[in-house]
C-alpha cells in the first residue's frame, strides 16, 4: 500500500471505524442498568484483601 | 532436589556471555559482555546456594503455593525505593553539572552519559519497578487469584533488573542508539522484549484465573500499559545490527519517518508508561487509602477508553515547525488538546473519591500524598496540551520550560503517587500495624512539594527567558543574542533547580529511613495529626 492509498484509507474508513467504536464504547458504558453493575464492581478493591485466594 | 535447574541455566548463560566477550567485534561490546559475565556468574553462585536436597530415600514436600505471591512484591518495593533514590541522586548531579560544568568528569560521568542514566533510572528503573510490583499486588487482590506462572514471576523481576543494569552500564560506557528514552542498543532491547513478554504472560494468566467475575478498572490500565509498551518498544527499536557481537546498529527508519517514530514512541511512553500504568495504581490505592469506592466507576471506563483512543495520536506535537508535514503537526496538536478532557476526568474522578471523607486529609498524610499527586497530574496535563499549541510551542520548544513540565509530571504525579502506594504497601507487606512514623511522611510530602514547586517555577522563568532571547531581532533583522548569552542569563535558575532537586532527594531519603524502621518493626511514639497519640489510635483501631 503506498502513501496516498494509506492516507485515503486512514481519512475515510479508518477514521469512521475508530469513531464508531469510540461512540459505541460510550453508549455501552451508559446503557440502562449499567449504574448498578458499575457500583458493584467499584466495591472490588474494598473487600477484605488478606483472606484466602 | 529443588531449585536445581536454575543455576544450570544461569551457568550456561554465563558461558555464552564469556563467548560473547571472547568473540566481540568491538571493545565496548567486549567490556559490556564482561559486565554481563560478572552479573550472571554472581547470580549463578547465589542460586547454587539455594539448591535444596531431600534426605536420602525421601522427597521434599511440595512448596506452599497457596495464598498471594507477595515475596516478589516485597523485593519490588525495595527495588523501587533503591532505584528511585539512585535516579534522583543522578538528577541532582546533572543539575549541578549544568550549573557548574566542573562537575563533568570525563569520560564516564559527563552530562551526555549521565543524562540518559538519570531519565532511564527514574522512568524505567524507579517507575518500572513501581509499576511491576504494584501491578502484581493489585492484580492478585482485585482478581482474588495467586500470580500465574510460578518462577516466571521471579524471572520478570530479576530479568528487568538485569535490563536496568545493562542499560545503565552501557550509558556510562558510551553505548547508545541515541533515541530519546530508548537509548539501549539492540541486544539490550531484545532482552527487554523477552522479559516483557513474560510479564504479559504472568499478568494475563492471573486475570484468566481470577475468581472475581469482573476485571476491575485498575487492571485495564495496567494491561493497556503492558501491551502498548510492548508495541512501542518493538516498532521504535526496529534496527539492523552491524554485527552479531557488536554494539552498533542502524535504525530501520530514516529522516522524518525516524523522527516521527521516535516521538510516537516517546510521547506514548509518557501516555502509557507514565500515565496509564500509574492511573492503574491510582484507581486501586486511592480508594483503598480513603476506604471508599472510586467516585464514578463509569467515568473511569470513559476515562480509560478516551485516554487510549486519544493519546496514541499526540506524538507529533514534539515535532512542530520541523520537516514533518503540517497536517501531521496539526493532528498532534488537536489530539493533545482533546486529551485535556480524559485527563481531567480522571483527576476529578480520583479527587472526588474523597467526597464525604475530605476530613481524612487532616489526619492522613499518605492520603495527602496521593491527593497532591492528583493535583500535579491535573496541573501537568493542563500545561502539556497548552504547550502543544503551535503558537505556544514556538516559544517553549527546545527551552527549559519543557524540562520543567516533564518534572512537574514525573516528580509530582508519578513520584508522589508511587510514594503514596509504597507507604500503603510497606506496612501491609511486612505485617506491621502502621508506618514507623506518619510525621516523617508529612516531612517527605512537604520537602518533595517544595522541591517540585521550586523546580517547575525556575524552569518556567528559564524557559521563557531562553525562548524570548532566541527570537529577539534588532531593527536590522539580526539576532540580538548569541547562544552563550542565553546560557549565562539562566545560570541563577540552574542553581535554583539544583536546590529544588536536592529537596526532592532529601524527601526520598526521609522515606528510606521511615520504610527501613517500619520493616524492622519499630513504631515511633508520636502525636498523630488531629491530636491523637499513636498508642490510642492503635488501640482504637483494634
Amino acid at each position: 500500500m503506498d502513501y496516498s492509498a494509506f492516507r485515503q484509507f486512514a481519512d475515510s474508513w479508518g477514521l469512521l471505524y475508530l469513531f464508531v467504536l469510540f461512540v459505541g464504547v460510550i453508549v455501552f458504558t451508559f446503557r440502562p442498568g449499567s449504574k448498578k453493575k458499575a457500583e458493584e464492581i467499584a466495591q472490588i478493591p474494598l473487600k477484605e484483601d488478606n483472606d484466602d485466594v | 532436589m529443588r531449585n536445581g535447574t536454575e543455576p544450570i541455566i544461569l551457568g550456561a548463560a554465563t558461558l555464552l556471555a564469556v563467548l560473547g566477550a571472547a568473540f566481540a567485534q568491538d571493545e565496548l561490546f567486549r567490556i559490556h559482555a564482561w559486565i554481563l559475565v560478572a552479573i550472571l556468574a554472581a547470580t549463578t553462585i547465589v542460586l547454587m546456594r539455594r539448591v535444596e536436597f531431600a534426605p536420602a530415600g525421601q522427597t521434599l514436600p511440595p512448596k506452599d503455593a497457596s495464598g498471594y505471591m507477595d515475596d516478589v512484591i516485597r523485593y519490588g518495593t525495595i527495588a523501587t525505593i533503591f532505584w528511585g533514590v539512585t535516579g534522583f541522586l543522578v538528577g541532582v548531579v546533572i543539575a549541578a553539572q549544568l550549573a557548574w560544568p566542573i562537575f563533568n568528569i570525563e569520560p564516564w560521568f559527563n552530562f551526555g552519559r549521565l543524562r540518559p542514566l538519570h531519565t532511564s533510572a527514574v522512568i524505567f528503573a524507579f517507575g518500572g519497578n513501581a509499576l511491576i510490583c504494584t501491578s502484581f499486588y493489585v492484580v492478585q487482590r482485585t482478581c482474588r487469584a495467586r500470580l500465574f506462572g510460578g518462577n516466571l514471576v521471579w524471572f520478570v523481576f530479576w530479568g528487568y533488573q538485569l535490563f536496568i543494569a545493562m542499560a545503565a552500564t552501557g550509558y556510562l560506557l558510551g553505548i547508545t542508539q541515541s533515541k530519546e528514552y530508548a537509548e539501549p542498543e539492540w541486544y539490550v532491547d531484545l532482552w527487554l522484549t523477552i522479559v516483557w513478554v513474560a510479564y504479559l504472560i504472568v499478568y494475563l494468566g492471573t486475570i484468566v484465573r481470577r475468581k472475581e467475575p469482573h476485571i476491575y478498572v485498575a487492571n485495564w490500565f495496567y494491561l493497556s500499559f503492558i501491551i502498548t509498551v510492548a508495541m512501542l518498544h518493538l516498532v521504535n527499536n526496529a534496527a539492523v545490527p552491524v554485527s552479531f557481537l557488536g554494539v552498533k546498529s542502524y535504525s530501520a527508519f530514516s529522516g522524518v519517518q525516524d523522527a516521527l517514530t521516535q516521538w510516537w514512541y516517546g510521547h506514548n511512553a509518557v501516555g502509557f508508561f507514565l500515565t496509564a500504568g500509574f492511573l492503574g495504581m491510582m484507581y486501586y490505592f486511592v480508594p483503598k487509602q480513603a476506604n471508599r469506592p472510586v467516585y464514578s466507576y463509569r467515568l473511569s471506563i470513559i476515562h480509560f477508553w478516551a485516554l487510549i483512543f486519544l493519546y496514541i495520536w499526540a506524538g507529533p506535537h514534539h515535532l512542530h515547525y520541523t520537516a514533518l508535514p503540517d497536517w501531521a503537526q496539526t493532528l498532534g496538536m488537536v489530539f493533545s488538546i482533546m486529551l485535556w478532557m480524559p485527563s481531567w476526568g480522571g483527576m476529578i474522578n480520583g479527587l472526588m473519591t474523597l467526597q464525604g471523607a475530605w476530613d481524612k486529609l487532616r489526619t492522613d498524610p499518605v492520603l495527602r500524598m496521593m491527593v497532591m499527586s492528583l493535583a500535579f497530574y491535573g496541573m501537568s496535563t493542563f500545561e502539556g496540551p497548552m504547550m502543544s499549541i503551535k503558537a505556544v510551542n514556538s516559544l517553549s520548544h527546545y527551552t527549559d520550560w519543557t524540562i520543567g513540565h516533564v518534572h512537574s509530571g514525573a516528580l509530582g504525579w508519578n513520584g508522589m503517587v508511587t510514594f503514596g502506594a509504597l507507604y500503603y504497601l510497606v506496612p501491609k507487606l511486612w505485617n506491621r500495624e502502621r508506618l514507623y512514623s506518619l510525621q516523617l511522611v508529612n516531612w517527605h510530602l512537604w520537602l518533595a512539594t517544595l522541591g517540585i514547586v521550586i523546580y517547575a517555577a525556575v524552569m518556567w522563568v528559564a524557559g521563557i527567558t531562553q525562548g524570548l532571547m532566541w527570537r529577539e531581532y534588532d531593527d536590522q533583522g539580526f539576532l540580538v543574542n548569541s547562544f552563550v548569552e542565553t546560557v549565562s542569563a539562566i545560570h541563577p535558575e540552574y542553581v535554583m533547580r539544583t536546590v529544588g532537586g536536592l529537596l526532592y532527594l532529601t524527601g526520598a531519603l526521609v522515606m528510606v529511613y521511615n520504610v527501613w524502621r517500619t520493616i524492622r518493626g519499630d513504631v515511633r511514639q508520636e502525636k498523630l495529626m488531629g491530636g491523637i497519640s499513636a498508642p490510642t489510635a492503635i488501640a482504637a483501631a483494634q
